[in-house]
């Protein structure tokens, strides 16, 4: 007996040696209050980026903001790097011909797909449409950019364009004056299928806020489903469903290479979504790195990724905070 | 018992439940045409040599050897960065929710990951290039891997941020209530609690690293070698892929999608294994 009691202690004895000796609570509070500091010096990080980022654009595009005018420079239709000519006009319009057609051709069958997969499907169905999702999302924008190469280009090369010249050529904005499939059109097709899964997730997490009750009661009183959705469900999420498209639209404008290699990257204001077009991400990934030799091709090039990025900031931070007050704690 | 009576809004809302089903499957189906297209056209060029090889003399002529530079070098840069960004995000998101919880100011922070999310990549790219000009550091693994890192981590953030947020509150307040300092509940019970999800968001951000083209273009160069230092400049899959499909020769084209079916199978493990292990790992965890 007296000798089982001393093992037991013997054995005590030996776990606690084993333990490391327990700081004291000073230490344990010190240790706390050191992690909350450097914790909030780190989480600075993201903000002191975004203006770095902002910042370094901006100071090193001066130099030509400062030597050519608004007009010129935004306006003007002439690259001529080695004439000294700056006109960023072409660019722009490609980036938001490219932008629009990817959003026209993405938002209706997105905006239905969330739709069903909100109010109509069933949880298998939904279980199924998570992976496909998360695969598209995940699937690197240099693999759209073959699949575009393989399949889209000449998909408009030998089908759209064909059947627009037969049918539609008397509107200009459809009018095929070139005989490639490297167009507006292709990259817009791309871009249509990279941003689904952003605007899909979005707007599916928008309409889960919807409280059940409302449809239950729009539902008991004789109305059908898609009566409920058009007059409780949608008025209440038009605001949420804006800013996804927003922020798509976001997302759309700096992709660079799954449209750089499908748009065909000629330096021209596109007058028909079959015309090639040259996006801003596009000009900066095809030039720089390689233009040291040329003054102020290096600011303009800079230049332009300032420009996209403002654009950018605007749009994302508008749709965040639509997005951030619809979704409450799911979102931020 | 009454007939239904078939109106006009019975047809349209057959009608739009059809239209709705369509769009659906057009979304599911633009996948299956995606993974269709590359697994045909590249798996004839896909051989033993693509994977084993680093490029031979005359590789881009469409002579003899393989991707495996690019191979080896995108998973450095990836791992490299999502090593790196792991370090800072794991902090921040323990941070926003072990002692901001819904502050205002844990809501500007989750605005500005939101905003850093959104910046394209090319963007990156070009303030890499600049900031290495200013150092004086040449196109290298370090240069890739550091810009890779700032890519991945507002995603990384966000993904924990939002696992982090199921936390059960009750744990949290019993550890609380042992007399356990913050830091140590975000340690020893958030961690520990949500780690599956930490996982899988770790995951997710190294299929975005390994995928991205625009910022290592300028940052990472690309070499035929295998780099053995953080200094050389190393090659990565997209670009290899984008480097082929620019050559004229159909051989070497054929091995650019060759390259892009590697990526795509890349990219899809590690979506399936995120996806294993948040389904496998959780009944570790308590509910």
């Amino acid at each position: 007996m007296n000798r089982q009691i001393q093992t037991d202690r013997n054995k005590a004895n030996q776990e606690t040696e084993g333990r490391p000796s327990r700081p004291s609570v000073v230490a344990r509070n010190k240790q706390n209050q050191l992690a909350k500091r450097t914790f909030f010096i780190i989480t600075l990080l993201p903000m002191i980026l975004i203006s770095a980022i902002t910042l370094v654009l901006a100071v090193r595009s001066w130099p030509i903001l400062s030597t050519y005018s608004f007009k010129d420079l935004f306006l003007g239709s002439t690259w001529r790097p080695d004439h000294g000519l700056f006109g960023f006009w072409p660019y722009i319009t490609g980036t938001f011909w490219v932008t629009i057609v990817g959003i026209l051709l993405s938002v209706p069958p997105c905006l239905l797909s969330a739709l069903y997969l909100s109010e109509y499907s069933r949880s298998f169905t939904r279980s199924i449409a998570k992976p496909i999702l998360d695969l598209l999302a995940a699937i690197p924008p240099v693999v759209y950019g073959v699949w575009g190469l393989l399949a889209i280009v000449p998909l408009v090369e030998d089908v759209l364009a064909p059947f627009s010249k037969r049918w539609l050529n008397f509107i200009s904005i459809f009018k095929v004056n070139q005989p490639t499939g490297f167009s507006i059109i292709a990259g817009g097709i791309v871009l249509a299928v990279m941003i689904a899964p952003l605007i899909i997730s979005v707007v599916y997490e928008i309409l889960r806020t919807v409280p059940d009750d409302l449809r239950h009661a729009s539902l008991a009183v004789g109305a059908t489903k898609w009566q409920t959705i058009r007059q409780i469900v949608i008025p209440r999420v038009v605001p949420g469903m804006v800013a996804a498209v927003v922020l798509a639209a976001s997302r759309a404008l700096g992709e660079t290479m799954a449209v750089l290699m499908v748009v065909g990257n000629v330096a021209q204001v596109p007058k028909s979504i079959f015309d090639a077009g040259y996006p801003l991400p596009a000009l900066i990934a095809n030039n720089y790195g390689d233009m040291m030799s040329i003054p102020l091709y290096d600011a303009a090039l800079l230049c332009a990724a300032l420009i996209l990025l403002i654009v950018i900031l605007i749009f994302n931070i508008l749709s965040t905070l639509v997005l951030q007050r619809m979704l409450g704690k799911n979102w931020a | 018992m009454m007939k239904k009576r078939w109106q006009r809004r019975h047809i349209v809302e057959a009608f739009v439940k059809g239209l709705m089903l369509v769009s659906f499957l057009v979304v599911a189906g633009c996948l299956g045409a995606i993974l269709w297209t590359i697994l045909v056209q590249g798996l004839p060029a896909l051989t033993w040599a693509m994977v084993t090889q680093v490029p031979q003399g005359g590789f881009y002529l469409g002579k003899g050897g393989g991707v495996l530079n690019a191979i080896l070098g995108s998973l450095y840069l990836a791992g490299g960065g999502t090593l790196l960004a792991l370090i800072f995000s794991l902090p921040i998101a323990l941070y926003l929710e072990t002692y901001l919880g819904d502050s205002d100011w844990g809501r500007y922070v989750r605005l500005s990951l939101d905003v850093l999310w959104g910046i394209p990549t090319i963007v990156y790219g070009v303030f890499g290039f600049i900031i290495m000009l200013a150092i004086g550091l040449r196109a290298s693994l370090l240069a890739g891997i550091v810009v890779l890192s700032l890519i991945e981590l507002p995603i990384m953030v966000r993904a924990m941020d939002e696992v982090i947020r199921r936390m059960p509150v009750d744990l949290e307040q019993a550890a609380l209530a042992l007399g356990s300092t913050k830091l140590e509940v975000a340690v020893r019970v958030t961690t520990r609690q949500m780690l599956p999800g930490i996982i899988t968001a770790v995951l997710l951000a190294f299929g975005r690293g390994i995928g991205d083209a625009a910022s290592v273009l300028f940052t990472a160069g690309y070499t035929d070698r295998i780099p053995t230092s953080l200094m050389q400049p190393t090659a990565s899959l997209p670009l290899a892929v984008f480097f082929q499909l620019g050559t004229p020769y159909p051989v070497v084209q054929q091995r650019g999608y060759a390259s892009a079916l590697i990526l795509t199978i890349i990219v899809l493990i590690i979506s399936i294994s995120s996806r294993w292990i948040s389904a496998n790992l959780n009944k570790y965890t308590v509910k």
